[in-house]
């Protein structure tokens, strides 16, 4: 047999290991999450040089510009929209995944695996369908009127009502997810508990299922509320042009404006919002695994 | 009971109308003979022909495929690598990583557009298929590394040192021994990689450039006027080609619950 | 007799901790080697630094002659069985099995014989196309001692591998396994907290508490000499009687404890040495009156029918509590009767502890299970 070296071959071998597993999404990560990130921090106090350039030195400026009047009332809107998204989302997702996780196991798997298939079809695509189904002369219209249920077409795209519908059917999966997992978690024996200690069904539901399953309607609020502050593609396509969401302003300042401080400022109102609700989200016991959809 | 159980089949009913309705339109629409795709006026299966003759809508859709999957290999790659990593070592600034593989994940993508933007500006990178894939790596890696992690929860770290101890060495131990029994949190992290970045639309609008528009990209600039029926009929395939996908996978999980329950009997 | 593994001045630490205190021991080519002690004595860390899964902080372990240091687990001739069995589940039993002559490319058709050999050498014959999911915890264990034995190994490690099972599954598998070694004639080193199970089976027993080789002896000596305090304490039932060696006789001598005298049998003990005696309840006798040479009086307290024996529990003056177990058919005495305790010469086992506290009875009676 071969003798061993005087250096520890176990050792080394261990170091190859890891460098070759922690080492290379290390590495992505920090180039390209990290440095992106401190870069849009830090232009978002430089100035804006011609030809939609960055010029060093430092400025308040853009951070006040981006409370401006005008853009204020998008922030408003743009909230607004996203506040009322994440309520329907509840609102529609809650009982589905309550209904589901009582059944049996292979019809869990098989609705859950349901919910992901549209997710296979481009997201333009299906709204450009809903525009369709929602227009004047739509489906939907057209159906109401049949029914006698309205006289007149009623207005369900290109305004606010569109964008909303656009982003809840958008979202949707993203609430059903985590409320599913921790519907599906829930110990079925605290619900035979309560209703033993003299729970009727509604109050055993508001006083032991909710609390219980807070987490999960916290991950879902996440997952819909802050990419719905982004979504600039659903309110072109649904809202008309005059709807504009936080993403289309930074849209506009990065593509059209070519005034990157100022984008950078804007989204970095967003990341504040996103660290402030991700905060307040671990805070309260919440797992970031349960984001990632795993 | 049994009135509430109806109730119940009938919500979960509606649910699915409503996210399955678009879709039905999208596929009722590709056999549509009006090329307006706004009134139904005839059944033709010939956009199922003709978008293989479009040019620019299959180059889309072949820049969109080269991008997904290379993306997808590289971030299954190094996301499966990482989580192991991540959790077999302690290191410094590994809470750092940690963090960071969040962000993608909650941050709204129109940030995480500009600021890929920015750096592949400072680094003097012409935007085109190279931008595109290395961002879609980038919000790939993370739901890959959660994917694996959450198998990696449940792994016995004995079975590696058995293996070990059975003759195999490091590289042999993870394909055999480790590798198989995380495969499920792979797939699955894979599969959710290739649909994120087949779907992109708004990272791939930022970091976009001269000859590298993407299948949604491509869309996007249709949807504004109109999407043609060839659109619906590529949709339609690209869907079934998944939906056969999934359903080979969902139809494994529910055998091992089978089988699981018969053990059980 | 020809030695397999060389254990040498071998040390462990875990940051601060130091779990193995430089241990050297000898393990001999075809023995049934037991590691006893309680959890965190290192017993389990010494087997995986001849496993290769962990490396000792300093000091040298030989197989064979071969220094092995950073050698890799699956460049060691040893296999292991793990205390959870460790079977892949993705496998069959049979792949299992065939695992590590797979590894190293044995052919096909020889894979296959030795495998279904090996079945059938573990009772498991048709169950090569099971998953482990679909066995008892028994037929694991069996898979498991099949898969590390079909290699076969020069020395078989086997860490607590019946923790796992119910008590009478475990008394036939004991068997078993030591039917099977003596069968194989391959060097068993068994891990177990058990003492019952490290005396019936093993050849040899190494008996370790907080990293220190306490003693390394076979059964008989273990249990009837055990060298320290601990190792009397910790196998089987012991009471301890300490004091001062007062006189010495040839190898007679006369120890004074705190209330009188009592003599014992040793040969390495120095006048005025603190000593401990150890004698086995079984053999510690009692009687009304003080017997010559013994003066070591008693209350007793407390009668407890087990079986076909029947222990009392006797109280010292100093408040200590003491066990002799007795033949049920001896009439009982009621509970208060002062009674005198004495042994056989031959049946105490004198051992020397000079870092032993002198006046340490009241709060800490000296008893064990």
């Amino acid at each position: 047999m071969k003798k061993q070296g005087k250096e520890h071959p176990g050792k080394k071998k261990r170091d190859a290991a890891f460098f070759a597993t922690a080492g290379p999404v290390s590495a992505w990560m920090i180039l390209f999450v990290l440095i992106p990130l401190i870069y849009i921090v830090a232009i978002s106090f430089m100035r804006r040089s011609a030809y939609g350039g960055v010029k060093l030195g430092f400025t308040f400026e853009n951070i006040f510009q981006i409370f401006d009047l005008s853009n204020l009332r998008v922030f408003g809107q743009s909230i607004l929209m996203a506040g009322i998204t994440t309520v329907a989302c509840i609102l529609i997702a809650y009982p589905f995944a309550y209904f589901v996780a009582k059944k049996g196991e292979i019809e869990k798997t098989i609705f859950m695996a349901l919910v992901m298939v549209p997710f296979m079809i481009s997201s333009l695509i299906r709204l450009f369908a809903w525009i369709n189904l929602l227009r004047r002369e739509g489906v939907i219209n057209r159906f109401l009127m049949f029914l006698g249920v309205i006289d007149e077409p009623l207005q369900l795209v290109y305004n606010y009502v569109g964008s909303i519908i656009g982003m809840t059917y958008t979202l949707l999966p993203f609430m059903i997810l985590p409320l599913y997992s921790s519907i599906e978690k829930l110990d079925k024996s605290l619900l035979e508990a309560g209703s033993d200690l003299g729970a009727k069904p509604v109050t055993a539901f508001m006083r032991i299922t909710l609390p219980l399953t807070m987490p999960g309607i916290f991950a879902g609020t996440i997952m819909t509320f802050i990419p719905a502050l982004g979504m600039f593609f659903v309110t072109d396509l649904m809202g008309g042009s005059k709807i504009l969401v936080i993403g289309s302003l930074i849209r506009n300042e990065f593509i059209t404006a070519k005034n990157w401080p100022l984008g950078a400022a804007l989204s970095l109102f967003l990341i504040v919002i996103t660290l402030l609700l991700v905060k307040l989200y671990q805070k309260n016991g919440g797992s970031m695994d349960d984001l990632g959809g795993a | 009971m049994k009135k509430n159980k109806l109730l119940q089949n009938l919500y979960i009913l509606l649910v699915f109308l409503f996210l399955y309705t678009p879709i039905v339109m999208v596929i009722i629409f590709s056999f549509n003979t009006s090329k307006m795709n706004i009134v139904w006026e005839g059944f033709t299966v010939e956009w199922y022909g003709s978008f293989f003759k479009n040019r620019t809508l299959m180059d889309a859709l072949w820049t969109s495929v080269l991008i997904a999957v290379v993306s997808t290999a590289v971030s299954t790659v190094i996301g499966t690598l990482g989580a192991i990593g991540l959790s077999r070592y302690d290191f410094k600034g590994k809470e750092l990583i940690d963090q960071l593989l969040y962000i993608p994940i909650v941050i709204p993508e129109v940030v995480l557009g500009v600021s890929l933007l920015c750096i592949f500006s400072i680094m003097n990178m012409p935007l085109g298929i190279v931008t595109i894939t290395l961002s879609h790596i980038t919000f790939c890696i993370p739901f890959v590394v959660m994917n694996v992690r959450a198998r990696l929860a449940g792994f016995d770290r004995f079975l590696e040192e058995a293996a070990m101890d059975l003759g195999a060495n490091e590289v042999t131990t993870f394909f055999k021994v480790t590798l198989p029994l995380i495969m499920p949190g792979v797939s699955s992290g894979a599969l959710l990689s290739f649909s994120l970045s087949l779907d992109d639309v708004i990272i791939s609008f930022f970091v976009t450039g001269p000859g590298s528009t993407t299948l949604p990209l491509k869309i996007l600039s249709m949807v504004k006027t109109s999407v043609t029926p060839e659109v619906n009929a590529l949709s339609a395939i690209i869907m079934l080609v998944l939906i056969v996908v999934i359903s080979i996978r969902a139809g494994y999980s529910v055998k091992q619950i089978q089988k699981k329950q018969s053990l059980k009997a | 007799m020809e030695s397999i593994v060389r254990i040498e001045n071998v040390c462990k630490d875990y940051g601060e901790n130091r779990v193995v205190r430089s241990l050297s021991m000898d393990i001999r080519k075809g023995e049934f080697l037991t590691m006893l002690g309680p959890s965190g004595c290192g017993k389990t860390t010494t087997l995986r630094m001849i496993a290769g899964f962990e490396q000792p902080t300093s000091g040298k372990i030989y197989i064979e002659d071969t220094e092995i240091h950073g050698k890799k687990p699956y460049q060691r001739e040893v296999n292991t069985v793990f205390q959870n069995y460790a079977l892949f589940p993705h496998m069959t039993i049979f792949d299992n099995v065939a695992f590590g002559l797979s590894i190293r490319k044995t052919p096909k058709e020889e894979i296959r014989k030795r495998v279904l050999e090996m079945l059938e050498l573990v009772q498991l014959t048709g169950y090569e196309n099971r998953k482990p999911d679909q066995l008892s915890g028994g037929q694991k264990q069996r898979v498991a001692i099949a898969r590390a034995l079909i290699n076969r190994p020069k020395v078989l490690l086997l860490d607590e591998p019946l923790g796992a099972l119910d008590l009478k599954l475990r008394k036939q598998m004991q068997f078993e396994l030591k039917r099977l070694q003596k069968r194989l004639g391959i060097t068993f080193v068994y891990v177990t907290h058990d003492q019952e199970e490290a005396l019936t089976m093993s050849d040899r027993i190494a008996v370790l508490s907080k990293g220190i080789l306490e003693q390394l002896d076979c059964p008989k000596n273990i249990y009837d000499h055990p060298a320290s305090r601990f190792v009397a304490d910790f196998i089987g039932e012991s009471n301890l009687f300490y004091g001062t060696v007062q006189a010495k006789r040839g190898n007679e001598v006369v120890v004074m404890l705190e209330t009188g005298t009592v003599t014992a049998l040793s040969d390495d003990v120095r006048m005025g040495e603190i000593v401990d005696i150890s004698v086995r309840p079984e053999n510690l006798l009692m009687s009304p009156e003080p017997t010559p040479g013994f003066y070591c009086p008693g209350i007793i307290k407390e009668y407890v029918f087990v079986g076909n024996v029947q222990k009392v529990i006797i109280m010292l003056p100093s408040g200590k509590e003491v066990r002799v177990n007795q033949s049920a058919k001896i009439p009982e005495l009621a509970v208060g009767t002062n009674v005198f305790l004495y042994w056989e010469k031959e049946d105490a086992v004198v051992i020397s502890s000079p870092d032993n506290p002198i006046f340490h009875a009241v709060d800490n009676p000296v008893y064990s299970e």
